[in-house]
């Protein structure tokens, strides 16, 4: 499994996205199911710059690869990234 | 995190930015229609409730309880205007919106569709009021009869028989809320020790606590010199480090900032020499006091105790002098998780306003200010480790047990027996009112009304 790329998911730790809820998105790495385990890569991140333009309401964003996710929580992360692995895998 | 946390920090984010804006005063009727448009989905029965319910938050972030409400036509507008004009804040700190309440029923015991009405009845067995039948194959509780002891409950082999709950009444640890005989949920202010439990407990978001953040950025707006006193709990509520915080709060609106945990590092100096006082003039009991909350339910609930309650004044009450010291004219705003401190700082005339950490935490995000981003600066004068791990449960005896060490060991001293109370519940007030008759071991009792101590209070951003 190790040559396969990992795919990187950052946390938003800017204050909005922490404030509305990032915070909770801690123990995603503890919850990740076992098929996930070796293929992700959590790490918290500087402001994504996605809350600025005031839709900020839908805060906290997680980035997973490229692609940006809104209201972020640990089983909506957890779905897209599955979706992903079964799309083929790696970092899109 | 729940709809009712978001919802009151989505809304604290949108009054600030407008506020600071300067577009609140045009603004503030309009928001409750913003956040719940025509079309919307609703949370509670309506839109409209949901609005009302909108309305009274915002009330309440202006300082207001729904209890003041004379003209129910009355705009936030008006009321922002006396905010501003510093006509909110009167007592008491938290306010029952009882437009939001209606949705909980009395707590009682009741039988659920689970019983199969079977041969043995327990239930009817172990009832000591006889308020139990069994009619159609199902036990029925006679609800004239019925005291809710809960006995039924526990005997029935198929968990059949539930307590429907009263959150905030079940949350309550000194029984000073619940439902009034107009079916409407009221708070008993003779009993309340303002531990914040009932506001962390409602489903339906009505109990809130009267904020003081107008006033507080109505003062950073007209140039005055603000403070932040902020609370050794402040470790770890936000990503980044305590250097990155303070850098963010000067951002914020704040001109200084003062380690509470300076005032920790005075109380354990003082408390410990008081235990030891105390001690040697033949006590056999002393008990922390930094928790507001604590020294509420002591003096309304165990007036026994409230001798052995440690004279020493709090960690805010000596920042608060500190602050005032060293800037005798600024506006001290004390910063933590807790709304006890709201009203410990109502008699304390060195602490003006107090802010909460979700409050802080909406007055950065508002200013779109992240913390981690900031580049530290080393603190002129950083606060001792063991000052700042005095919000934890414990935190309080390790802070005296090390200060004791660290001086000379005499001994004749009376040796430190402590015990701890983490976290005020009806069991803990009772297992208290053991220690004030001296029925339970140990000469040093730390009490903090929330588990896990001030991390793990009410109001503070990540729990």
């Amino acid at each position: 499994m190790s040559d396969v790329k990992k795919i990187k998911v950052e946390i938003c730790l800017g204050t909005t996205c922490y404030v509305l809820g990032s915070f909770r998105l801690s123990s995603l790495e503890e919850q990740l199911p076992p098929n996930l385990k070796d293929r992700v890569e959590v790490v918290g991140c500087a402001c994504l710059e996605v809350c600025h333009d005031r839709n900020y309401g839908n805060a906290p964003f997680v980035r997973i690869g490229e692609r940006i996710v809104d209201n972020a929580t640990v089983e909506k992360v957890i779905e897209v990234l599955q979706e992903m692995v079964a799309a083929g895998g790696s970092n899109e | 995190m729940n709809n009712a946390e978001r919802t009151r920090r989505e809304l604290m984010i949108r009054a600030i930015r407008d506020f600071l804006a300067g577009t609140l005063s045009e603004e503030i009727d309009r928001i409750p229609i913003d956040l719940r448009p025509r079309n919307a989905e609703a949370n509670r029965c309506c839109i409209y409730k949901d609005r009302a319910m909108l309305k009274y938050r915002l009330m309440a972030l202006l300082g207001f309880g729904m209890e003041e409400e004379t003209d129910e036509a009355r705009s936030l507008k008006e009321y922002l205007a006396d905010a501003v004009a510093g006509n909110n804040h009167t007592e008491p700190v938290l306010s029952v919106c009882t437009v939001g309440c209606h949705g909980c029923v009395d707590s009682h015991v009741q039988v659920s569709n689970a019983c199969v009405g079977c041969f043995a009845r327990p239930c009817v067995a172990s009832c000591p009021r006889q308020a139990i039948q069994v009619i159609n194959q199902r036990s029925m509780i006679d609800r004239s009869k019925c005291i809710n002891c809960g006995k039924c409950m526990t005997v029935c082999p198929y968990h059949a028989i539930i307590r429907n709950p009263l959150p905030c009444e079940d949350a309550c640890p000194v029984g000073a809320i619940g439902k009034g005989e107009d079916g409407r949920v009221r708070i008993d202010f003779s009993k309340c020790i303002y531990c914040g439990k009932c506001f962390r407990s409602c489903p339906f978001s009505a109990i809130m606590e009267r904020s003081a953040l107008i006033n507080i950025l109505d003062a950073m707006k007209k140039g005055r010199r603000v403070v932040a006193m902020v609370a050794p709990s402040v470790t770890n509520q936000f990503p980044g480090s305590i250097e990155q915080l303070f850098v963010a709060l000067k951002k914020a609106g704040f001109s200084e900032i003062m380690e509470v945990a300076h005032g920790a590092e005075l109380t354990t100096l003082h408390e410990a020499e008081e235990f030891f006082e105390r001690m040697a003039r033949g006590d056999k009991l002393m008990t922390s006091s930094c928790c507001p909350a604590w020294v509420e339910a002591a003096k309304r609930h165990i007036p026994d105790i409230v001798p052995m309650v440690s004279s020493t004044p709090s960690p805010m009450a000596y920042a608060g002098q500190l602050t005032r010291e060293k800037y005798p004219d600024a506006v001290t705003v004390f910063i933590g998780p807790c709304i006890a401190k709201r009203r410990e700082a109502q008699s304390d005339p060195n602490v003006d306003f107090v802010m909460t950490f979700e409050e802080l935490g909406a007055l950065l995000a508002a200013q779109e200010i992240d913390v981690i981003s900031q580049v530290a600066e080393p603190l002129a004068e950083p606060a001792a480790s063991f000052a700042r791990n005095f919000a934890r449960s414990c935190g309080v005896s390790e802070a005296i047990l090390q200060e004791i060490e660290s001086e000379k060991p005499d001994p004749n001293r009376t040796k430190i027996d402590e015990k701890f109370i983490n976290g005020l519940d009806r069991k803990s007030m009772n297992m208290l009112k053991m220690y004030a008759k001296g029925k339970l071991p140990g000469n040093f009792v730390e009490v903090m009304a929330c588990t896990g101590g001030c991390v793990g209070g009410p109001c503070s951003l990540a729990h």
